[in-house]
C-alpha cells in the first residue's frame, strides 16, 4: 500500500532495515577494538589504561595514533597532538549532526561521545531525519559496546602473549593505519565528487583538481615524515605532516 | 607524563572536540577552507603514521624486512577488499612467520 508523500511517521519495515544495517556496521567495526587493545599494550599501556582510553576517547584513529607515537618513542605531548589533530574531524561531524539530532541535555552529551566516522556516515546516508536518528543511535551504541569489550579482550590477550614483536605486532600497527587511510581517501573523493555534481560545468574541472587532492596530500605527508625521522624527536614527523597540510590548505585555493 | 595522564588527557580532549561540533555555530560549515583542512587532516596524519611506524625506530631509520613484508601483505589484502581484521592479522602473521623461519 502506497504511503502518502511526506508522511512523518517512519514505517516499521524501514525502521527495521535501518536498525539491521546499523547493527551490521556496528559489529563489523566494533571488533577492531581487539587490534587497538593489542597495539596499546604493545606500546606500554596497561590493560586498565587501554580500556579507559576506549571508554573515554572512543575514536579509533586517535587511539591508534597515540599508541603508535608512544610505541615509537615519541613524547606524551607529540602523541596527544597527533591524537587531537586526528580527532578534529569529529568536530566537523558534530556540526553536521547537530542539524539532524536536535538533542539537548544528557542526550547531547551522549551523542557527542558516540560521534565517530561510522555513526556519522550511517546517519548522514539516511534520506529522512527520523531514520538518521535511528541509524546514529543504533550504530553508535553498538560500536561503543563492542569496541570496549574487544579492546579489553585484545589488551588482556596481548599482555598474556608476551613479546609483541614475536607475534608481528610491529607490522600490524602500520597495517592498521593503512586500513584506516584507504577509506579516508575514498570518502574524500566521493564527497568532493557529489559536491562537484551540483556545480556548473566550468566549475567541475576546478573541483576535480581539488578532488584528487587526497592522494598528493598522502604522498606529501609521507615524504615530510620520512625526511624528518632522523632530524626531529620521535612523534614530531607526524605532527609536522599535519601542520604542513594546515598551512597548505589555508593558503590560496587552486584555481 | 605517566600513562594515566596521557589516557585521561586524550579522553578529555577528544571528547571536547566532539562536543564542540554540537556547540559551535552552524555557519562554520559554510567555510570551504575549514572543511577542506579538517577533511584532509586524517589523510595526512595516517599517511605520516604509516611511514613512521614502518621505517623508524625512535629518531633513526630501521629497515626491518619481516615488518615491511607484513605491510606489503596488508596492502594486498586491502586491494582484495579484505575486512580490517583480516588485513591487520595477515600483516602480523606474515612478520611473525618470517621471523620464526
Amino acid at each position: 500500500m502506497p504511503v502518502a508523500a511526506g508522511a512523518e511517521p517512519v514505517e516499521d519495515g524501514e525502521r527495521r532495515r535501518t536498525v539491521r544495517d546499523s547493527l551490521g556496521v556496528g559489529v563489523a567495526v566494533g571488533v577492531y577494538g581487539v587490534a587497538f587493545g593489542a597495539a596499546s599494550v604493545a606500546a606500554g599501556f596497561t590493560p586498565a589504561q587501554t580500556s579507559v582510553s576506549s571508554l573515554l576517547t572512543f575514536t579509533g584513529g586517535s587511539q591508534f595514533a597515540i599508541a603508535g607515537v608512544v610505541a615509537g618513542g615519541g613524547s606524551a605531548l607529540a602523541a596527544l597532538g597527533s591524537g587531537y589533530l586526528l580527532g578534529a574531524r569529529n568536530t566537523l561531524y558534530g556540526l553536521r549532526l547537530a542539524a539532524v539530532l536536535p538533542t539537548r541535555g544528557w542526550r547531547r552529551w551522549l551523542a557527542a561521545l558516540l560521534t565517530i566516522d561510522e555513526s556519522t556516515a550511517m546517519a548522514l546516508s539516511q534520506r529522512r531525519p527520523a531514520l538518521a536518528r535511528v541509524a546514529f543511535w543504533w550504530t553508535g551504541s553498538c560500536i561503543y559496546l563492542l569496541w570496549n569489550l574487544s579492546t579489553l579482550l585484545g589488551a588482556v590477550g596481548a599482555s598474556a602473549l608476551g613479546d609483541p614483536k614475536r607475534f608481528g605486532l610491529d607490522a600490524a600497527i602500520p597495517a592498521a593505519f593503512l586500513a584506516l587511510l584507504i577509506p579516508q581517501i575514498k570518502v574524500r573523493r566521493a564527497e568532493q565528487f557529489s559536491e562537484s555534481k551540483k556545480l556548473p560545468i566550468s566549475d567541475i574541472r576546478r573541483s576535480w583538481l581539488q578532488l584528487s587532492a587526497a592522494i598528493p596530500i598522502a604522498l606529501l605527508a609521507a615524504v615530510v615524515a620520512l625526511v624528518l625521522i632522523p632530524l626531529t624527536p620521535p612523534g614530531v614527523p607526524v605532527l609536522a605532516a599535519g601542520s604542513a597540510l594546515v598551512l597548505l590548505a589555508f593558503g590560496p585555493a587552486p584555481t | 607524563m605517566t600513562g594515566w595522564t596521557v589516557v585521561l588527557a586524550s579522553g578529555a580532549g577528544c571528547y571536547a572536540l566532539k562536543l564542540a561540533g554540537y556547540a559551535l555555530p552552524q555557519r562554520l560549515l559554510a567555510r570551504p577552507g575549514l572543511r577542506r583542512v579538517i577533511g584532509l587532516l586524517p589523510v595526512a596524519l595516517l599517511s605520516a603514521l604509516i611511514v613512521v611506524q614502518s621505517v623508524a625506530d625512535g629518531s633513526r631509520y630501521d629497515i626491518n624486512l619481516p615488518r615491511l613484508a607484513g605491510l606489503a601483505v596488508a596492502g594486498l589484502a586491502l586491494w582484495r577488499r579484505a575486512p580490517f581484521l583480516v588485513v591487520v592479522v595477515s600483516a602480523a602473521a606474515t612478520a611473525a612467520l618470517l621471523r620464526a623461519g
